[in-house]
């Protein structure tokens, strides 16, 4: 927030002599409304945005939730957003951003510089389950307010920081795309006789696997792991992954893959029968279904972390979004920029309703905030309100040639309880125990 | 028996690539004693000119067949121009320093590189999967493999036939060995070191360009990939001997084959593999499998 510098001013004062006393006395009243008024015209909110703007996220990940940014900030500040977002500002005040790159060795350096030397009033980033990892601890040390708008692993708030005062996320996390993934082909009567993993080899791969591997366990008696495979993130080159799924028979293969790494599976793994063999199941390829076309096969199942992209439900807010976002950067967002706004929407509802955009009004508000995004409902109804759950989908690709259209069918979509933890169990003790309190219909 | 015949498959596939990705770092080791980390770049380079190229042919609509052709002109194209620039415009007037002084030259080199294929292709990923298809799959065994990875194969085995017999067979090749054994007295006998220096690292970018290139295909061409390569061709090169053009192959080879029976046979073992095999030889032979003579000077 911008601060007035009357309280120097006032100090000066007293300095002279108390001859003056009463006509500075006027001076200063005068001082201070004409500050208010400024105040109330020119208030600001600094927010430090850390995305990909560089190496492999960036394109797929990093720049859509920048663009994304840009837009909903603009829109924000000129009150262009449909209601009930019409009001311009956060609590009054005009968004002023500051982009910083997550490609970066010194994570942890980078947020502090925002913290301590920019003087953000709040970083909304992080896009890497990695990065969260590193920074959720920095947040809550720093006390700075922290929206985590993208990052999947559950481990953020089951095992980082168990008890959150100044880290939130806005979206879900890997366990509801995981268990409505089993739930979807179970539902579309896919053998789960058999599953394959390919995950990448870090926090966000694993996790993802442990959570789809163990819902499928859960839902299907007998089901057996044929091969679970996690080569480096960003290897590339999966030929002898592939292989092994091939030689394992398996009857689904699993994928959390993204970005560049998710597009060259596709294209080794399709190139070799694998999509033709296995039933394969990419929790993010609504990230590339439209770059890729005809290139990716028919019949995978999709996923967009959340009802984003071509899942989400019809509305004012959704249609006005991917108006916005296509006119401005021509193409049609996808799920990371539907997070982006959905994070800032969230800012937005808590500062609205607190009528202020200071960090405690802020952080007061947003605890289990229920608002609307342009993929739906989002509530903060994990970890004491700091962790976001909404209803999810998933789909089965079919690409149109002769209109040359990537599209969605047999959508099915589950409620967000459906398909994440009650508040206060961890996500692995729910699904190993059998999905206790899941509402389902 | 499956097993088996797949590990050997996918070993010979990986090594193909790797060897293709590191043996233009290791000519260029080996002549100029450079450890030239802007290699990562000319891969890249390599790498989004090839999708580029063949992504805007095939746009046209024109037969598949001729859109091969395009692989070895970009890499003859981005490689030859990138590493003439580098090496005229920047290492010319750095020869003779010390070589780690070198290494971090060539990392900003590297970084520059980075910023450069961004600058003419943006942030997105490109694919060019054509040519991978075009020629479908061979079944061995019931597994299905593309004859585009044949072909890689075939493509590693040329380039390292033809880099053997060039440097071993032909006067200019003969020419280069001296300078690789002691570059003072090559100089004193009157042979161009500099011009050797120069036609060498142009070699070594164009094979680094190739690399990726002939990769770009079967991949997501995305910003990042150069640093990538960079760690595994190290590890290559390390294991076989750095400058040695038949240690870079059988490098490759041992780390494809060691990668390929971890992935099959214990999959969590992947990376560790690469590295556990590379500390192996590194214990036994400190300077690798084949590594170039030293000679000792007073």
């Amino acid at each position: 927030m911008t601060k007035s510098r009357l309280g120097a001013s006032f100090g000066s004062l007293l300095r002279n002599s108390t001859s003056i006393i009463m006509a500075a006395g006027i001076g200063v009243t005068a001082a201070f409304a004409t500050a208010g008024t400024a105040q109330a015209e020119d208030a600001s909110v600094k927010i430090g945005f850390v995305t990909f703007l560089s190496g492999g996220a960036a394109g797929p990940f990093g720049v859509p939730a920048r663009n994304a940014a840009e837009l909903m900030i603009q829109s924000i500040n000129s009150g262009a957003i449909p209601a009930p977002y019409g009001t311009a500002g956060v609590g009054g005040a005009k968004i002023d951003p500051i982009f910083v790159d997550e490609n970066s060795k010194q994570k942890n350096a980078d947020y502090l510089k925002l913290v301590e030397k920019d003087g953000v009033d709040m970083v909304v980033g992080y896009i890497s389950s990695g990065s969260c990892k590193a920074i959720a601890p920095e947040a809550e040390k720093a006390q700075k307010l922290t929206i985590l708008f993208d990052c999947g692993t559950p481990q953020i708030f089951e095992d980082i920081v168990t008890d959150p005062k100044y880290t939130f996320r806005t979206g879900g996390h890997a366990t509801m795309d995981n268990v409505a993934a089993a739930r979807y082909l179970q539902q579309q009567d896919v053998s789960l006789d058999s599953i394959a993993g390919i995950n990448q080899n870090y926090a966000w791969g694993q996790d993802s696997w442990r959570d789809f591997s163990q819902s499928v366990l859960q839902l299907k008696d007998g089901a057996t792991v044929s091969t679970e495979q996690f080569p480096k993130i960003y290897a590339g080159q999966y030929g002898s992954e592939v292989s092994a799924i091939l030689t394992s028979k398996p009857n689904v293969v699993h994928s959390s893959f993204w970005g560049g790494d998710m597009e060259a599976f596709i294209i080794q793994g399709s190139a070799r029968g694998v999509f033709e063999r296995s039933k394969v199941v990419l929790t993010t390829g609504e990230t590339a279904m439209h770059r890729l076309g005809g290139q990716m096969p028919n019949g995978t199942v999709i996923g967009a972390r959340g009802p984003h992209g071509d899942l989400a439900p019809e509305s004012e807010l959704n249609d006005w979004f991917r108006k916005a976002y296509f006119d401005r950067f021509g193409t049609l967002p996808t799920y990371p920029s539907y997070k982006m706004a959905q994070a800032l929407l969230g800012v937005k509802a808590a500062a609205d309703k607190a009528g202020s955009a200071d960090q405690d009004a802020i952080i007061g508000a947003l605890r289990g905030l229920e608002w609307e995004g342009p993929s739906g409902k989002v509530t903060m109804a994990l970890a004491n309100g700091h962790q976001a759950i909404q209803d999810t989908a998933y789909g089965t690709y079919m690409y149109d040639k002769d209109a040359g259209k990537a599209t969605l069918v047999d959508i099915v979509r589950f409620p967000a309880e459906c398909v994440n933890p009650p508040a206060g169990v961890t996500s692995i003790d729910w699904i190993k125990g059998g999905f206790q309190g899941a509402a389902c219909d | 028996m499956l097993t088996a015949i797949a590990i050997a498959v996918d070993g010979l596939g990986f090594a193909a690539w790797l060897f293709l990705s590191s043996v233009g770092l290791t000519l260029i080791y080996g002549v100029m004693r450079i450890l030239n980390i802007a290699h990562g770049g000319f891969y890249a380079l390599g790498a989004y000119s090839s999708a580029w190229a063949i992504g805007l042919y095939t746009a046209t609509g024109s037969p598949v067949a001729f859109s091969f052709l395009l692989i070895p002109l970009a890499a003859l194209i981005a490689g030859g121009i990138a590493g003439l620039l580098v090496e005229r415009g920047i290492l010319k007037f750095m020869y003779g320093r010390d070589e780690v002084l070198m290494v971090l030259v060539t990392y900003a080199v590297f970084l520059i590189l980075e910023d450069v294929t961004k600058l003419i292709w943006g942030t997105e990923s490109y694919i060019a999967w054509q040519p991978a298809f075009h020629f479908g799959t061979v079944e061995i065994v019931g597994i299905p493999y593309t004859v585009y990875k044949f072909l890689i194969i075939g493509t590693a085995l040329l380039v390292g036939l033809s880099l053997f017999l060039v440097l071993n067979k032909t006067r200019v090749g003969k020419l280069l060995l001296v300078v690789i054994e002691d570059r003072e007295i090559s100089s004193a006998l009157g042979i161009n070191v500099t011009l050797f220096f120069s036609v060498t690292f142009v070699v070594g970018a164009i094979l680094g360009a190739l690399g990726g290139a002939i990769t770009a295909p079967e991949i997501s061409v995305s910003p990042g990939i150069g640093a990538e390569i960079i760690v595994l061709s190290f590890a290559v090169i390390v294991i076989g001997g750095m400058g040695s053009i038949g240690g870079a192959m059988i490098g490759a080879v041992i780390v494809g084959f060691a990668r390929a029976a971890s992935v099959h046979l214990y999959p969590p073992a992947e990376l560790f593999s690469i590295y556990l095999v590379m500390a192996a030889v590194l214990a036994v032979k400190p300077y690798g499998l084949f590594a170039l003579a030293e000679s000792r000077k007073i």
